[in-house]
């Protein structure tokens, strides 16, 4: 199924056995990984529909192999793509054919905690919830959550610049992140950021973050750390209508409150996960909403009660509140356990990622609702309401015979609809390798063309992780054709 | 395209053709911060007005020549706030300039600084060209993160139209405490109960004073107001000392001695360097009056941090330089990205450093 996407990455002429032969002086045997059968497990991501066995792969032990294997690399014009964990869901780290994988898994040092300062410096291959169970111990955490927390690594959430369900309250990875180390294509360290607050000259910390791998190669991050807040509490209401159910994210920000967490799930989901965790959820709703809000003991009391007045305005049928701390992660476990519920009632799923302003929630709803019909699929929907960001997940069987293509389209066009809708094709999980086409429609080509050149201000022979998130002006042009649109184009470059 | 962006392409294209660069400016406000002004001067303020503001979005989308005040007043109507508290210095600020700045105020270490807040830009390049990065939604990772690389690049880098900033509710409850404290004793406080889960909101340490904000919902500021101690401070008197602040009017920032602004790791100890400071943003900022800046520049360096110098005379900031040098690969890599959005080096030459 890769093929309209992976054609479009471009092609290296590279000697195997002189790259090899170099790689061998930096790397102690067990790092480098030369027979198909142990290239096999990196053939791909999270994002398994996409494939691709890499020519090496490089399994350095420290910031300075890596730097020589880049080193090398820069010397020899071949392509690197950088791997953390891999749990990437848009193919971000799906290896290039004629390419070095460096996995930096095993930079794996917490290097200092400083609770008084409330950072961490961790080298990029530590986990996210590694990096909060350190910090546990001074009452403070690491805000950003994604879903993958227990295996993400650092590295990783800083090239996707990982979002998670608390994001509205606590921000991205771009918001918790105060330096970034890392190494250019020519193998020089250079520090994006620094222990204070802000750095001199452009905000390079900021265009780091979210990068997909292709500006440098982050080795080490320092995070800033969040007190833990003393009590977190969880309204799950249940809704008879998914509009009303949207409109009452709309009414709780107008009320001026800012949730903790505000995750919607329709009733495919409810009934994909509440056989499988028992969450206590609704089977009769038509959708529910968690709510979570956190705080001090008086402070979540007091914004609990403004949003059960919200949500009863909001024509909320039930609405209850987690009463101690394991009812609350009862009520999260069901949502935490979305994608892997849906797992269990269907052989395959996509899921999707785009974003929308939140009035739009409800004629997105109805609109997915519609090519459910048209293409013949099921959709379960999972949001994290407070931002816009949708998780669709498309079922469908890859061993049916053009059902896989037909998934394809039904994400390509709610993407292309998040997009008209003034949102954007991807939230949180990045563009990678699985939405590069849908850039053409949301960038015109001299967007693109910019950001072809700001790459080019970091990696001038393009060798960081080639064929990812921006599309070539030639794969835009197809990508036009293919949908119909035969506007010319002017490209600057 | 709008007549105005239209006019505004034409002179870029001009600019470039006869090489001569552009100086843009808005009201004006902050043309003491930064290097040298050059070029001729391209007034950002009639491309003027709210172009988008819901306020159940949580985002508002102005044009760069909208009054800051203006845009201020409207949020305010929603009870909603540009809550990084952007500084004015002087009444003719404006949108656009407060995002090239990327200066930030009181309320930064709790919520974050301007670039926290950008979520898309409109901008004009060296190139002539319209471009659209970002949007009006809180999460958005499609291509680079240009929006927040605008914010603080002092319009070296483009001219920007128009911008998308989050914005969010107004605190319910505030209040503010005052402490008698040396400095030392202040920064441990200060970062000690930046670790507990406190409604903190602002702080500033002077002549052995300590202001502490909070704000948040009413039993969270009376439980913490409870807790910390402290003398109250009354509403209007609380306001003026906050606003007075921001705006540098408070008696610290008066006088021609030159203002030296560090940014450090919170916890750094008191620094070891002659002249008054006053401390912001939990320990994080510190304002200095005066001293040799070599020593200041190594004291921020060491402490792990930068030493901008925030206001002198032309002649002093020409000599020293008024930003913290980059290191080689960090300077080679902003040369060429002032090259990929401004080829022709026509946008505020100089305004940041030197070379570019």
């Amino acid at each position: 199924m890769s093929l309209e996407n992976t054609l479009a990455v471009p092609y290296f002429e590279v000697d195997r056995s002189a790259l090899v032969a170099r790689l061998r002086d930096i790397l102690p045997p067990p790092a480098l990984l030369i027979e198909e059968e142990d290239l096999r497990p990196f053939e791909c991501d999270g994002l398994t529909a996409y494939r691709q066995l890499p020519l090496i792969v490089a399994l350095p032990e420290n910031e300075t192999q890596a730097q020589a294997v880049v080193q090398v690399c820069r010397a020899l014009n071949v392509p690197v793509v950088p791997r953390g964990a891999a749990t990437g869901l848009s193919g971000g780290a799906m290896p290039h054919r004629d390419g070095v994988v460096i996995s930096l898994a095993k930079l794996t040092r917490i290097v200092r905690i400083d609770p008084l300062a409330r950072t961490a410096v961790v080298q990029c291959g530590v986990r996210n919830l590694a990096v909060s169970e350190a910090a546990a111990p001074f009452g403070l955490y690491y805000a950003p959550d994604p879903s993958s927390q227990i295996a993400c690594t650092i590295g990783g959430n800083v090239a996707e610049n990982s979002g998670g369900v608390h994001c509205l309250k606590y921000g991205l990875t771009v918001h918790n992140v105060l330096r970034v180390r890392a190494l250019t294509i020519d193998g020089e360290i250079v520090e994006f950021g620094n222990a204070a607050l802000d750095a001199p000259g452009y905000d390079l910390l900021a265009l780091i973050n979210g990068s997909e791998g292709m500006l440098a190669l982050v080795t080490e991050v320092t995070v800033k750390l969040t007190p833990k807040p003393e009590r977190a509490q969880v309204v799950l209401a249940s809704f008879d209508d998914v509009t009303q159910a949207c409109d009452a994210v709309a009414s709780i920000i107008a009320d001026g409150i800012i949730p903790a967490g505000m995750e919607l799930m329709d009733k495919k989901a409810i009934h994909a996960v509440e056989p499988y965790v028992n969450a206590g959820y609704d089977m009769n709703a038509e959708a529910i909403l968690l709510c979570e809000s956190d705080g001090t003991p008086e402070e979540v009391a007091e914004e609990i009660g403004r949003m059960k007045v919200v949500l009863e305005r909001s024509g909320a049928s039930e609405i209850r509140v987690s009463r101690n701390e394991i009812e609350r992660l009862k009520f999260w476990a069901g949502r935490k356990a979305a994608f892997p519920a849906i797992g269990r009632i269907t052989p395959d799923y996509m899921c999707m990622d785009g974003t929308i302003p939140r009035k739009n929630l409800a004629p997105m709803l109805i609109a997915i609702g519609e090519m459910e019909t048209r293409y013949g699929l099921r959709c379960a929907n999972v949001f994290h309401a407070g931002d816009g960001n949708l998780h669709p997940l498309i079922m469908y069987d890859a061993n049916r015979p053009g059902q896989q293509e037909q998934a394809m389209a039904f994400g390509a066009e709610i993407l292309e609809l998040s997009v008209r809708l003034g949102g954007t094709i991807t939230g949180e999980h990045g563009v990678g390798i699985e939405k590069v086409g849908q850039m053409c429609a949301q960038f015109t080509p001299q967007e693109l063309a910019a950001f072809r050149r700001l790459k080019a201000a970091f990696d001038p022979a393009a060798l960081l992780n080639p064929g990812k998130a921006i599309p070539t002006a030639a794969r835009c042009r197809e990508y036009r054709l293919t949908r119909g649109d035969t506007s010319s184009e002017t490209q600057r470059s | 395209m709008d007549a105005i962006v239209e006019q505004w392409a034409g002179r870029v294209r001009a600019a470039v053709a006869a090489g001569r660069p552009l100086r843009l400016r808005g009201g004006g406000s902050k043309d003491f911060y930064g290097q040298a002004l050059a070029g001729d001067l391209l007034d950002t303020r009639e491309y003027a007005g709210i172009v988008a503001y819901e306020p159940t979005e949580l985002v508002v989308t102005a044009r760069c020549g909208t009054p800051l005040a203006e845009l201020q007043s409207v949020l305010a109507a929603q009870g909603q706030s540009l809550s990084f508290e952007p500084p004015h210095f002087g009444r003719d600020s404006t949108v656009g300039g407060c995002v090239a700045a990327g200066l930030s105020g009181p309320r930064r270490a709790q919520v974050g600084a301007v670039r926290d807040f950008v979520l898309g830009v409109k901008i004009l390049d060296g190139h002539a060209d319209v471009l659209n990065f970002g949007g009006q939604v809180m999460k958005n990772v499609a291509g680079y993160d240009v929006p927040r690389l605008m914010a603080g690049s002092l319009g070296t880098l483009s001219l920007i139209l128009e911008v998308s900033l989050k914005v969010l509710p107004f605190a319910v409850a505030e209040q503010t405490l005052r402490f008698e404290l040396p400095q030392g004793k202040a920064l441990t406080l200060l970062n000690q109960w930046s670790g507990q889960p406190l409604p903190i909101s602002g702080s500033a340490w002077s002549d052995d004073r300590l202001h502490l904000r909070l704000s948040g919902a009413v039993a969270a500021v009376s439980a913490a107001t409870e807790k910390l101690g402290g003398q109250t401070v009354g509403e209007g008197e609380a306001a003026a000392f906050w606003h007075s602040l921001r705006e540098q009017t408070h008696a610290f920032f008066a006088g021609d001695a030159e203002l030296w602004r560090l940014a450090v790791p919170s916890a750094s100890a008191a620094l070891d360097l002659p002249g008054a400071q006053l401390l912001e943003w939990g320990g994080g900022q510190r304002w200095l009056r005066g001293g040799d800046a070599a020593a200041i520049r190594a004291a921020a360096g060491l402490a792990g941090g930068h030493a901008t110098l925030f206001r002198a005379a032309a002649a002093e900031k020409s000599a020293i330089g008024v930003f913290a040098p980059l290191s080689a690969p960090l300077a080679r890599i902003h040369r060429h990205l002032k090259r990929a959005f401004d080829p022709q080096g026509v946008f505020n030459p100089g305004r940041m450093y030197p070379e570019f």
